[in-house]
């Protein structure tokens, strides 16, 4: 579909058939060759935090360990993304390929795919596929193995540490950092766990070089990106896109005219009204993209018909039951604001009230253990202050 | 050997008996019965050689393992999430509680079908949307809901 203003991308999906030499060429450059690739080409992950994906490899790379892992993370539980089921769908070698160059500088023998619940219906493909991969890692003598694990519905173990906590067997919840997991990961050994599409990104720099990619987006956020794009627009669906646009251009291209906010990140991202769509710039700079925001590109947009105490509500039920309940700002938290805009809504609470809640939500970003908990005041407090009318009447 | 003790048997011998197979050997547990009971929870924690507090903590942490009364042979999970709900989830699951006459959370008399509300299906750009078992269905309308649903029914009858 066309788009007016911002330039559709056609790298993450171009398809040409060419696994097998791109893995080749990637097997026989050296360790330090590739690190240095990925660092100057600016890549950062992107299932949310945005950390150098060279630097975290190197990192890995570094530690003395008998065993090492690397997890490709596909749990894409946030409200909003869809974009990783699509590339392991239609481009899955350019995942695995990437997980096997990681394999290759950390000293990696094993490697997983933590593939959430819902995606199972994918497993029979994928694993056709990994196969199919595996003989092309023989044929250069690279002794790697791919495996799927599946999750089981929960939202928390997209988190990296209660991914690896599911993985051992136990209940998903986070752990505390320090270590991280480039120290202590999976079974406490050094891991790299990058988002599928950081790792499909690894091979388009393999593929065109890194001043192809380098050169798209902006300072500090470069290359391009998968978005997710849902909500009141007449082309939802996923679009790879140049970092730096702004939100205005944006919606001048996907939204439906009446365009009133756009949520940028799903339920632990931000809430952009309308008057500052012209401010905003999708990047890892900036407001939009203080260290915990998740950037992994969901965007919904709302008309002006939609009630944003709605989109609200739905969101902090989303965290209320997603909570792995381990930590009490976060447990207690989301359901005191949840309870919290209820009542004020129905008048039982004066408005007021509502500052109560936005200094509970900035607790909790101080206090809370991990991302889930201290994301909650992204949502809540870009919604109620942009749209405090709303809360009360 | 009972039927429980006799799954749990085959699976830890399929996935091994670490600790780290206790996932999968939940998931299937779960798929096999659509429950998982505290017979079962016992005999996987004997069975691994690890607490059945560690079983019962793990089996009750997920959204898609089940402890408490069976599920039916399928499990319906409709997505509730915002856009879902923008795009007329409401009106799908009317239309499933007309059709089996059980609310969510709830599993029809036969133990067919069990109704359930789910959180992000990842199926936003084609809300509303919702999994049967592992199979996704998407662009759903009332009607296109009842032909579904319908085709299970059809299934059903046809395997008798
Ligand atoms: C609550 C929560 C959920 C997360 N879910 C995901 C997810 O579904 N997929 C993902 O790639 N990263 C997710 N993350 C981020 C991961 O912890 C981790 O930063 C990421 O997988 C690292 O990969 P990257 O460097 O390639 O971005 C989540 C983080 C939090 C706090
Ligand atoms: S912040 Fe929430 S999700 Fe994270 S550890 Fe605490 S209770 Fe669990």
């Amino acid at each position: 579909m066309a788009t007016k203003h911002l330039m559709r991308l056609d790298l993450i999906f171009k398809n040409e058939r060419d696994t097998a030499d791109i893995l080749k060429k990637v097997m026989t450059k050296s360790n330090n060759d590739i690190i240095n690739e990925l660092i100057s080409s600016g890549l950062k992950g992107r299932g949310g935090a945005g950390f150098p994906t060279g630097l975290k490899w190197k990192l890995t790379a570094d530690e003395v360990s008998d065993e090492k892992y690397i997890i490709c993370n596909a749990d894409e539980g946030e409200p909003g993304t869809f974009k990783d089921r699509e590339i392991l769908v239609r481009v899955p070698d350019k995942v695995w390929t990437g997980m096997a160059a990681c394999a290759k500088i950390i000293g990696a023998k094993e490697g997983f795919i933590y593939l959430r619940g819902e995606y199972d219906f994918l497993k029979k493909e994928l694993l056709k596929s990994i196969d199919e991969f595996h003989l092309l890692l023989d044929e250069l003598n690279f002794p790697f193995r791919i495996n799927i694990f599946s999750g089981s519905g929960a939202y928390i173990c997209g988190e990296e540490s209660a991914l690896f906590e599911s993985m051992q067997g136990d209940r998903g919840e986070p752990r505390n950092k320090p270590p991280f997991p480039t120290q202590k990961g999976y079974r406490n050994k050094p891991t790299v766990i990058n988002n599928v599409e950081t790792l499909a990104h690894t091979y388009s720099i393999f593929k065109y070089g890194v001043d192809i990619f380098r050169d798209l987006g902006v300072q500090d956020s470069r290359g391009s990106k998968v978005f997710s794009v849902s909500g009141d627009t007449p082309i939802p669906g996923i679009y790879e896109l140049e970092f730096g646009m702004t939100l205005q251009r944006f919606v001048e291209d996907f939204g439906d005219g009446d365009a009133k906010a756009v949520q940028v990140g799903g339920a632990s991202g931000f809430c952009v009204p309308r008057k500052k769509f012209e401010k905003t710039i999708i990047g890892y700079q900036g407001k939009l993209t203080g260290t915990s925001l998740p950037t992994g590109g969901s965007m919904m947009i709302f008309n002006s018909s939609r009630s944003m105490y709605n989109v609200l509500h739905n969101y902090l039920e989303f965290f209320v039951e997603e909570s792995c309940g381990q930590c009490t700002p976060c447990r207690v938290g989301t359901q005191q604001l949840l309870l919290g805009i209820e009542k004020v809504k129905r008048g039982e609470l004066p408005s007021g009230y509502l500052d109560k809640l936005l200094d509970l939500a900035e607790t909790m970003r101080i206090t809370a253990k991990c991302g889930l908990g201290q994301s909650v005041a992204n949502s809540f407090s870009s919604i109620v202050e942009n749209f405090k009318e709303e809360m009360i009447y | 050997m009972s039927d429980v003790k006799q799954i749990v048997h085959n699976l830890t011998n399929q996935y091994g008996k670490s600790v780290e197979s206790l996932l999968p050997i939940l998931q299937n547990i779960m798929e096999i019965n659509h429950v998982i009971t505290e017979e079962a929870m016992i005999e996987v924690a004997r069975e691994l050689d690890i607490s059945a507090a560690e079983v019962f903590g793990t089996a009750t942490f997920y959204s898609f393992l089940n402890t408490s009364k069976p599920y039916g042979k399928y499990i319906i999970r409709v997505c509730k999430t915002i856009t879902c709900m923008m795009h007329g989830k409401n009106q799908i699951i009317e239309e499933i509680e007309l059709m089996l006459k059980i609310k969510p959370g709830e599993t029809t008399h036969d133990r067919l079908f069990t109704l359930l509300e789910t959180n992000c299906l990842g199926q936003c750009h084609q809300g509303p949307a919702m999994l049967i078992n592992d199979t996704p269905y998407t662009q759903l309308t009332p009607s296109k809901v009842r032909d579904i649903i319908n085709s299970y029914l059809v299934l059903e009858v046809s395997n008798y």
